[in-house]
C-alpha cells in the first residue's frame, strides 16, 4: 500500500489521514441531519425531557430548608439530639434571625408545609412562630434604647453599617426623589442595592450579618428603603451578642462616629437584662421545648435528602437514622406490589384473550381479517374516558351485566356481584383497553409465519396440537413478548382508568402520584415514587432485553 | 373402479376440485402411479399440479372421487396419520430448532428412543451429506444445504410416499442440476415412491420414470420422458415440453401411416398423423429443431424438401442455433452439432431443409 504511512495509518490522496478525510465528507451528512430533526429535538427537550430531569431531580432537592434557615443549618449541625436539652442560645438566636428573614420574605409558611411531610404539626408551628418571632429581642431594643434613643433611630444603623459610597447613592436617590414629587412627576426608581460596609463584619459579625439580611428583606419586599426603617427586635439580641464577646480593641478599629456609639453600649450591655430564649420559643409553642422539632430540622437540614424515596418506600428518616413507618402508614410498598400484581394479571388477560384473536386474524382470508382487524381498532377511535365510562355502566351493581345474570338466574338479586371500584372493575376495564396493543403486534409476527410450517409439521406426523405448540406457538413468542411489554408497561404507569373504577382497593401508584401532585402538593415525594416506577420499568425493559431481546420486538 | 386403480401404489380414481363451487381445478383425475416409481407432475401454474400433490398430502380436500394410498381410501385420514414424506418449495424448515431438532422432529411424534432417533438422525444427515451440520440452525445454512436438510427430514422417518413441491425452485441453476442428479439418485436408491411437482420441464424430463402434462386440471399425456419429448399426443405437450417448430396447415391425404400436409403457404411437406383423423382436418405440425435435417444425403430420396431463409445464425458453443423462415414462419429453429464439417450459415443464404417423416408431427390444431 502505498498511501499508507510508516505507522500504518491509511492516507487519502491530498495526503490527510483517511479516518479525518472520512470524517470531514461525513460531517456535513451528519449536520443536515441534525438539521432536519432540530425542530423535534428541540420540542422533545423542552417539554418533555427538561420536566422529566426536573421532576426527578426534586425527588432528592432539600434546599427550601437550608435556604430559608441558612444560620440555624449551620448552628444545630453540632447538636446532640439526644442529650434531651433543646439546643443552646447561639442556634435559638441564628433561628430567630432567619425566622424573621423568613417572615418578611413570607418564605416560614411554605417551610412548614415542607417539613410537615416529616413530622405532623410542624407547618401550623411554623406559621404560630412566624407570629411571634418578631417580639424575641425586643427587651434589648428596649434596653439600647434608654442607654441611647440614638439606636431607634434608622439613620444610626445606616450611619454604622452602610457602606459610604451606598450612603452616596442612596442621597442622590433620596434627592431625585424629592424632585419628582415636588414636580408632581411620578417616581419609580428602585433604592440602591444595599452594601454593607468594610470592616463591620470582623467587628460585629452576626449584627452585620443580620442587618444585612435585613436590609436586602426589606428593599425585596415591595422595595420598601431599608434607611426608613428601625431593624427588626431580633437584630437587637444579634447586637447584643456581639457586643458582649467582642473586645475594645476591636470596637478601636472602627471609625470615631461608631467607637462613639459603640463604647458606651459595650460597656453597658454587661449590665443589661438578659432575655431567655428558650423560654420566649416556650411561650411561643410548648413544642419549642422538646427536642422533637429541632430534630426534625437538624435531620432535613442538607441540601439533598434521601427523605422522600425512604418514604416511597415505608421508610423513615429519623435523627436516629432509618426506620421503618409505622404500620397504619405503610402503603407505598403495597401499592407498588399491587400495581405490578394487578399489571401482570391485566397482562396475562390480555395474552389469553388475544391470542385467538391474533390467530384468527392471521389465518382467515384478507377480506374478512380486515373486516376483523377494524373491530380491533375500532376502541382506539374512541375516546378513552368514553370507553371506560361505558365499564361503569355495564359493571355496578344495578348495571347491565348485573341485570343479565339475575335475569338468567345465576346470580341472586341479593347477591349482585360487585364487578366496580374494586380491582376486578379495574382488571376487565383496563384488559379490554389495552387488548389492541396485545393483538396487533401479535398479528404482524403471526402473519410472517408461512402456513407451510404447520403443513410441514403435519406431514411429518404432528397433530394438530403437537403442529401449533412445537412449531407455530415458538415462532410467534416475539409477538407474545412484543405485546407484553407493551401492555404491562402501559399497564403500570396507567392512571384515568384505575382512577374512574378502581374504587380504593383497584387504585395503582400512578393515582397516589397524581395524588401527591395535585392534592397533597408534596412534589418531592411524588417524584421519587415516579422515580422508582421508572426505575422499575426500565429494569423490566433491560430483563427482557437479556431474555429476548428488543431487536425481535415487532410492532407492525 | 376403472382399470386404473387395480394395482397402482397411489390412485387417483376420477378425483374432481373445486374451491368455489363454480369452477373445477381438477377435473376427473385418473391417475395410477407404481411403487417405487418417480412421477413428475409437471404444467404451467394454476393447471391443478399443486391441488393434486395437496389433496394427496391431505391438505386439501377432493370434492369428488377416491384417492387410494397402498389400496386404502385415504381421503377421511388427516395428514399426520398419512405417513407421506413431504418437501415444500421454501424448505419449511422450523427456524426455532436445530438441524437436528428439526430433522428428530418427525422421530419424536412418533415416539422414537432418543438413541434410536439420534442414531437415525445422524443417518439422515449422513444420507445427505450433511453430517456435520446437526448443530446448526436453517438460518445459517446455504439454499443448497437448507434443500438437502429438508430432504433428509422427509425421508427420516421412512416414509413409503416423499412429495417433492417444486423443491429446487429457489436453488441458482448449477446448484438446480446437482440437486436433481442427487434426489433421483437417493429416490432410486432408498426404493421410495416419489411425486414431484414442478414447472420446469428439464427438471421432469432428466428426474422422472414417467411424467405428467398437466394443463387446465387434466392430465394432458402422462408417459416415460422420451416418449413425452419424442411423440407428444396433442399440440399442447409438443408446445410445452422442449423447444419446438410449427407450422400450420391441412391435411390433404394419410396414407400408410404418413399424412400429406399442405402448409398455409402451398408447400407439401409428410408428416406422422397423431391425432388427425381424415384430409381437410387443420393440423398443427411439429418438428423438433434438432430433427431437422439440412444434409439431403440423410433423408430419404423421395422425401419432401421445403425452402428455408437463413434470418439469424446464433454461436452457442457446443450446438449452432439458425432462425429460419419457413413457410412464412419467421420463428422456425434449427439446431446443429458444432461437428468439424458443419457449415456456419450466414443470414440472408437460401436453403432446402427435410425431415423424417416420423419426426413431424402433425397435431391438433388449436382453437
Amino acid at each position: 500500500m502505498t498511501e499508507a504511512t510508516r505507522t500504518g495509518q491509511m492516507l487519502a490522496a491530498d495526503g490527510t489521514p483517511l479516518k479525518r478525510s472520512l470524517q470531514r465528507a461525513l460531517r456535513a451528512q451528519k449536520l443536515r441531519a441534525l438539521m432536519l430533526i432540530a425542530p423535534l429535538l428541540l420540542f422533545i427537550m423542552v417539554t418533555f425531557v427538561a420536566p422529566i430531569a426536573d421532576m426527578l431531580f426534586r425527588s432528592v432537592e432539600n434546599q427550601i430548608v437550608s435556604d430559608t434557615l441558612p444560620r440555624t443549618a449551620q448552628a444545630i449541625r453540632d447538636w446532640d439530639h439526644n442529650s434531651g436539652e433543646p439546643p443552646s442560645d447561639d442556634v435559638l438566636a441564628a433561628f430567630t434571625i432567619d425566622m424573621i428573614a423568613a417572615v418578611e420574605r413570607k418564605q416560614h409558611t411554605r417551610l412548614g408545609t415542607r417539613l410537615n411531610y416529616e413530622q405532623n404539626g410542624l407547618s401550623s408551628l411554623f406559621r404560630k412562630t412566624g407570629r411571634g418571632v418578631g417580639d424575641i429581642g425586643e427587651t434589648y431594643r428596649d434596653q439600647f434604647a434608654a442607654l441611647d434613643p440614638a439606636w431607634t433611630d434608622p439613620g444610626t444603623w445606616i450611619a454604622l453599617f452602610a457602606d459610604p459610597s451606598w450612603q452616596a447613592d442612596h442621597d442622590a436617590w433620596e434627592a431625585a426623589r424629592t424632585a419628582a414629587r415636588s414636580a408632581g412627576r411620578p417616581f419609580a426608581e428602585p433604592v440602591p442595592p444595599f452594601r454593607l460596609k468594610d470592616g463591620m463584619a470582623g467587628v460585629l459579625p452576626e449584627t452585620a450579618d443580620a442587618y444585612l439580611d435585613f436590609a436586602r428583606a426589606v428593599q425585596g419586599n415591595r422595595n420598601g428603603d431599608p434607611a426608613a426603617r428601625a431593624p427588626w427586635p431580633p437584630v437587637y439580641l444579634a447586637l447584643y451578642r456581639d457586643l458582649t464577646a467582642v473586645g475594645v480593641g476591636r470596637i478601636a478599629t472602627l471609625d470615631e462616629a461608631a467607637q462613639a456609639l459603640l463604647d458606651p453600649a459595650h460597656y453597658a450591655v454587661r449590665g443589661f437584662e438578659r432575655a431567655d430564649l428558650a423560654a420566649l420559643y416556650a411561650g411561643i409553642d410548648r413544642a419549642w421545648s422538646q427536642t422533637t422539632v429541632w430534630a426534625t430540622i437538624q435531620t432535613f437540614s442538607a441540601r439533598y435528602t434521601p427523605g422522600y424515596f425512604l418514604t416511597a418506600v415505608d421508610l423513615k428518616q429519623t435523627p436516629d437514622g432509618i426506620t421503618s413507618q409505622p404500620a397504619d402508614q405503610k402503603i407505598y410498598i403495597m401499592l407498588f406490589e399491587r400495581t405490578l400484581v394487578m399489571s401482570l394479571t391485566i397482562m396475562g388477560a390480555c395474552v389469553l384473550l388475544g391470542y385467538p384473536i391474533a390467530f384468527l386474524l392471521a389465518n382467515l382470508p384478507m377480506r374478512t381479517s380486515n373486516l376483523l382487524l377494524i373491530l380491533v381498532l375500532l376502541p382506539f377511535w374512541t375516546s378513552l374516558l368514553v370507553r371506560t365510562s361505558a365499564w361503569k355502566v355495564l359493571l355496578q351493581q344495578q348495571g347491565v351485566i348485573n341485570d343479565i345474570l339475575v335475569w338468567i338466574g345465576i346470580v341472586d338479586n341479593a347477591g349482585r356481584l360487585i364487578l366496580i371500584n374494586n380491582q376486578t372493575g379495574t382488571i376487565i376495564a383496563m384488559t379490554h383497553i389495552l387488548l389492541p396493543f396485545m393483538i396487533l403486534p401479535l398479528y404482524s409476527v403471526m402473519k410472517t409465519i408461512p402456513p407451510s410450517y404447520v403443513r410441514a409439521a403435519k406431514s411429518l406426523g404432528a397433530t394438530n396440537w403437537t403442529a401449533f405448540w412445537r412449531v407455530y406457538f415458538p415462532q410467534s413468542v416475539p409477538g407474545i413478548g412484543a405485546g407484553c411489554i407493551l401492555v404491562f408497561i402501559l399497564a403500570i404507569g396507567y392512571y384515568i382508568t384505575p382512577e374512574l373504577v378502581g374504587g380504593t382497593s383497584g387504585t395503582f401508584i400512578s393515582n397516589r402520584i397524581a395524588y401527591h401532585i395535585s392534592s397533597s402538593l408534596n412534589w418531592g415525594l411524588a417524584a421519587a415514587l415516579g422515580t422508582i416506577l421508572l426505575g422499575v420499568v426500565l429494569a423490566l425493559y433491560w430483563t427482557y432485553d437479556r431474555l429476548v431481546g428488543i431487536d425481535k420486538v415487532n410492532l407492525g | 373402479m376403472t382399470a386404473a386403480t387395480d394395482n397402482g401404489f397411489v390412485v387417483f380414481d376420477r378425483v374432481q376440485k373445486s374451491y368455489d363451487g363454480e369452477t373445477l381445478v381438477v377435473k376427473d383425475l385418473n391417475l395410477s402411479i407404481g411403487k417405487g416409481e418417480f412421477l413428475t407432475m409437471l404444467g404451467p401454474s394454476g393447471s391443478g399440479k399443486t391441488t393434486c400433490l395437496m389433496m394427496l398430502a391431505g391438505f386439501e380436500t377432493a370434492t369428488h372421487g377416491e384417492i387410494l394410498l397402498d389400496g386404502k381410501p385415504i381421503n377421511n385420514i388427516p395428514p399426520h396419520k398419512r405417513g407421506i414424506g413431504m418437501v415444500f418449495q421454501n424448505y419449511a424448515l422450523f427456524p426455532h430448532m436445530t438441524v437436528a431438532e428439526n430433522l428428530a422432529f418427525p422421530l419424536e411424534v412418533r415416539k422414537f428412543g432418543k438413541s434410536e432417533r439420534e442414531e437415525k438422525v445422524q443417518r439422515a444427515l449422513e444420507m445427505v451429506q450433511m453430517g456435520a451440520f446437526g448443530g446448526r440452525r436453517p438460518a445459517q445454512l446455504s439454499g443448497g444445504q437448507q434443500q438437502r436438510i429438508a430432504l433428509a427430514r422427509a425421508l427420516v422417518f421412512e416414509p413409503d410416499l416423499v412429495l417433492m413441491d417444486e423443491p429446487l425452485g429457489a436453488l441458482d441453476k448449477q446448484l438446480r442440476e446437482h440437486m436433481q442428479f442427487e434426489i433421483t439418485r437417493l429416490a432410486h436408491n432408498l426404493g421410495i415412491t416419489t411425486v414431484y411437482v414442478t414447472h420446469d420441464q428439464t427438471e421432469a424430463l432428466t428426474m422422472s420414470d414417467r411424467v405428467a402434462v398437466f394443463n387446465d386440471g387434466r392430465i394432458q399425456q402422462l408417459d416415460a420422458p422420451d416418449v413425452l419429448y419424442e411423440q407428444p399426443v396433442n399440440s399442447f405437450v409438443a408446445q410445452f415440453i422442449g423447444e419446438n417448430n410449427t407450422l400450420m396447415g391441412t391435411v390433404k391425404e394419410i396414407e400408410n401411416g404418413v399424412a400429406l400436409v399442405e402448409l398455409d403457404d402451398g408447400e407439401v411437406i409428410d408428416a406422422k398423423p397423431v391425432n388427425v383423423k381424415k384430409p381437410g382436418d387443420r393440423t398443427l405440425v411439429s418438428i423438433r429443431p434438432e430433427r431437422v435435417e439440412i444434409n439431403k444425403d440423410r433423408l430419404s430420396p423421395n422425401a419432401h424438401l421445403i425452402h428455408a431463409e437463413v434470418l439469424e445464425f446464433i454461436y452457442m458453443g457446443d450446438i449452432y442455433r439458425t432462425r429460419l423462415r419457413v413457410a412464412g414462419n419467421e420463428d422456425f429453429v434449427i439446431k446443429t452439432r458444432n461437428a468439424p464439417d458443419q457449415r456456419r450459415m450466414k443470414p440472408g443464404e437460401h436453403i432446402e431443409i427435410g425431415w423424417l417423416p416420423e419426426d413431424c408431427r402433425a397435431l391438433d390444431a388449436p382453437a
